[in-house]
Order: C-alpha cells, then sequence, then structure tokens
C-alpha cells in the first residue's frame, strides 16, 4: 500500500498507484472518488456546497462546490495520464447531522443530488453511493484497485 | 461599510463578543451551579475567528468523537448556535444530577439526551439573554438539536453556513470550573451578516 494524502475540506487531491488519498469526518459535505481503472489514478474532492453559481462571489476557492471541484478533478486527473471517458465514480457522505425541518439543513441532499448531476454531464458512471442519513464518514480510497473504504462510528466499516 | 465577511471584525468588535460571552457564561455557570448544586467558577471566555482545521485540531481532530447541540435563533438576529461537548462535560452534569456515568458517549440514552439538551437550552438561553439585555433586540431560541458524531462531521454544519460569508467561524471557548474538576463548553456562533451587523450597530460600534 502506497503513502496516503490527506484532502481537506473544500480540497481535492490525485494520485498514481499505489497511492492512498483519504479524507477525514464527511459530514454534509460529499466526498468524490475518481478512478481511472486502466492508468490506476484516482482522485478525491471534498465539496462542500451544490453550485459556484448559487453563493455569493466572494470566495476564490472553488474547489468548495460540487460543479467547479468535479471539473478541477478531472482536469488534474487527466493531467496526470487519465482519461475522462475511463473514469468512473464512487461517492459518500452527505448527510443530515441534526434533525431539523429547516431547509437549510438538508444541504447535505442538495450537495448529492449536484454531485450527481455534475457526473451525469461529463458522463461518468457512479458505481457505489454511501450518501445521506445522518452520521459522519471518513473515506480511504485506493489507487491499485479503486476500493473505496467508507468508516463511521457506529457502523461497520464497508469496502464498495 | 456592511459586513460581507466576519474577517473584517477587528478586535474591538472580538472584545464585544468576548464581553457579551463574559456575562452570558456568567448566566449560565449560575444556572448550571443550582441544577448540580455545587459551586460553578467561570474564567474570561476566550473568542477567536478561527479557520476550519484549526477549528477542529482545537476540538481534538477530525474524527474525535463529541456532542454537537445545535441551536436556531430567530427574531431579530438570525443565525445559529453550535455547542459541541466533551465526553467530561457530559459526564460531570450526568453524575451530579442523575449519579451515573458513561464510558462512551455513544451510551448516552434518550433520557441523558434530554437532560443534556435542557442545559444546552438553559447555556443558550443565558448567552442570548446576555445579548438582549445589552441591546434590546428581541432573540428567540429553537429546542436544541442533539447528536453525537465525528466533530469534523459536526462541524461541517456550521463550515457550510459559514462558507457563504468566509471561511472563519466565530469560536467561543468556556471553561466552567465545577467542584474539582475543570470542564469546556465550545460554542460557534453563526450569526447571518446583517444580524452581526445590526448587533454591532445597537452597541455603538458600527462596521
Amino acid at each position: 500500500m502506497g503513502s496516503t494524502i490527506t484532502v481537506g475540506i473544500a480540497d481535492l487531491n490525485a494520485v498514481d498507484s499505489p497511492g492512498v488519498l483519504a479524507t477525514y469526518a464527511l459530514g454534509s459535505c460529499v466526498g468524490i472518488c475518481l478512478y481511472d481503472p486502466d492508468r490506476k489514478i484516482a482522485g478525491l474532492a471534498h465539496i462542500m456546497l451544490p453550485w459556484s453559481k448559487e453563493t455569493g462571489t466572494h470566495s476564490d476557492n472553488m474547489r468548495r462546490y460540487a460543479d467547479t471541484g468535479i471539473t478541477e478533478l478531472i482536469q488534474k486527473m487527466c493531467g496526470m495520464g487519465a482519461s475522462s471517458s475511463r473514469l468512473c465514480a464512487k461517492i459518500a457522505g452527505g448527510a443530515q447531522m441534526f434533525k431539523t425541518n429547516s431547509c437549510v439543513f438538508n444541504i447535505g441532499d442538495r450537495n448529492v443530488e449536484a454531485v450527481k448531476k455534475v457526473l451525469e454531464t461529463y458522463r461518468i458512471r457512479i458505481l457505489a453511493e454511501e450518501t445521506g442519513q445522518n452520521f459522519g464518514r471518513t473515506v480511504f480510497f485506493y489507487s491499485e484497485d479503486g476500493i473505496m473504504e467508507v468508516k463511521a462510528a457506529t457502523k461497520p466499516t464497508l469496502r464498495v | 461599510m456592511s459586513l460581507q465577511n466576519v474577517e473584517q471584525l477587528n478586535s474591538i468588535h472580538l472584545d464585544v463578543l468576548k464581553e457579551i460571552g463574559n456575562i452570558g457564561s456568567g448566566n449560565a455557570a449560575s444556572a448550571l451551579a443550582s441544577l448540580m448544586s455545587a459551586t460553578v467558577d467561570i474564567s474570561v471566555p476566550s473568542v477567536k475567528l478561527l479557520g476550519f482545521e484549526e477549528t477542529v485540531e482545537f476540538l481534538g481532530g477530525p474524527e474525535n468523537i463529541v456532542i454537537g447541540m445545535l441551536v436556531g435563533l430567530t427574531g431579530d438576529i438570525t443565525g445559529m448556535m453550535l455547542y459541541i461537548l466533551q465526553k467530561n462535560f457530559a459526564n460531570e452534569m450526568l453524575k451530579s444530577v442523575m449519579g451515573k456515568e458513561i464510558n462512551d458517549l455513544f451510551e448516552l440514552d434518550e433520557m441523558d439526551n434530554s437532560f443534556i439538551c435542557e442545559i444546552g437550552n438553559i447555556m443558550a438561553g443565558s448567552y442570548v439573554n446576555a445579548i438582549s439585555a445589552l441591546t434590546g433586540l428581541t432573540i428567540d431560541i429553537s429546542v436544541p438539536n442533539l447528536t453525537v458524531d465525528m466533530v469534523g462531521a459536526i462541524l461541517s454544519v456550521p463550515a457550510i453556513e459559514f462558507a457563504k460569508v468566509g471561511d472563519k467561524v466565530l469560536f467561543i471557548d468556556d471553561s466552567f470550573m465545577a467542584g474539582s474538576s475543570n470542564i469546556k463548553s465550545n460554542m460557534i456562533l453563526v450569526p447571518e451578516t446583517n444580524s452581526l451587523e445590526l448587533l454591532f450597530t445597537k452597541l455603538g460600534v458600527g462596521i
């Protein structure tokens, strides 16, 4: 197994085999794992909000948003030799951490929905999805085999 | 100039928030003291503008399991308050009032949860009353909503709210001394920027 690179909130990264990517404690944020199985190139983006156009213009960090974040990740992976037509996706996160009726707090669902729409535009298939519900998740993504490992505090670890 | 970003706040604004925090924590400490039938002392709370990663590290790292308690603010001031409570806080409260202790935060049952929510209600109420008394603004708080999970995941809620106005959160660190133990409660205040502007205007320190 290669060395692990941590991807922070509103950040992204990509590695060659045998590198491992990790992002800790996804709440309402969504972790998007992209993989080129031929070249064994793995990418991971940790987005916070759905659409870059919806929010204020003050922000310069485009890695925050599903649309701009995924686009940048694809470009980065292609720059490393991946082909966008070979990419497939696994996604996790988008939980609703607090049970309230307010729509503001349904941001998790909106994030997941936006991620799916963006992936569809790029014709990237989603092979696995561990989203929604009400708990935090830590994600490890292995470039050797494209496996996404999802850990939660009170749930058994999933490998998909 | 209108407030677009919490990073526009200067040290005077932070001092004002600290003072409000001080009065609020004082009220909260008296309320906790009568609940626990013990003497509760407080130290001056520290108020900081912290980045997300710094906040998470300060609270024990992303996967540290904590209690998150979310209180909504409505009325003249809108936004939310998020309390982050560590296991020893829960244990001190449970020990003094219910005579029990837990090893793991996931052991908290319905009864414990509603008891901790009540404490949250008291703390949030004390804080908000301090703001109301100083400014004459009307602020209502919602019933606290509680969850036990990884601190990073819980903090994504205020981080996402804050992302619309800046990269930093307003972080208030309270230390209580109850009997012989030192317990900490951390609160993250997420006001809408226009509410924060109104608050400072009312206190004579406009933006």
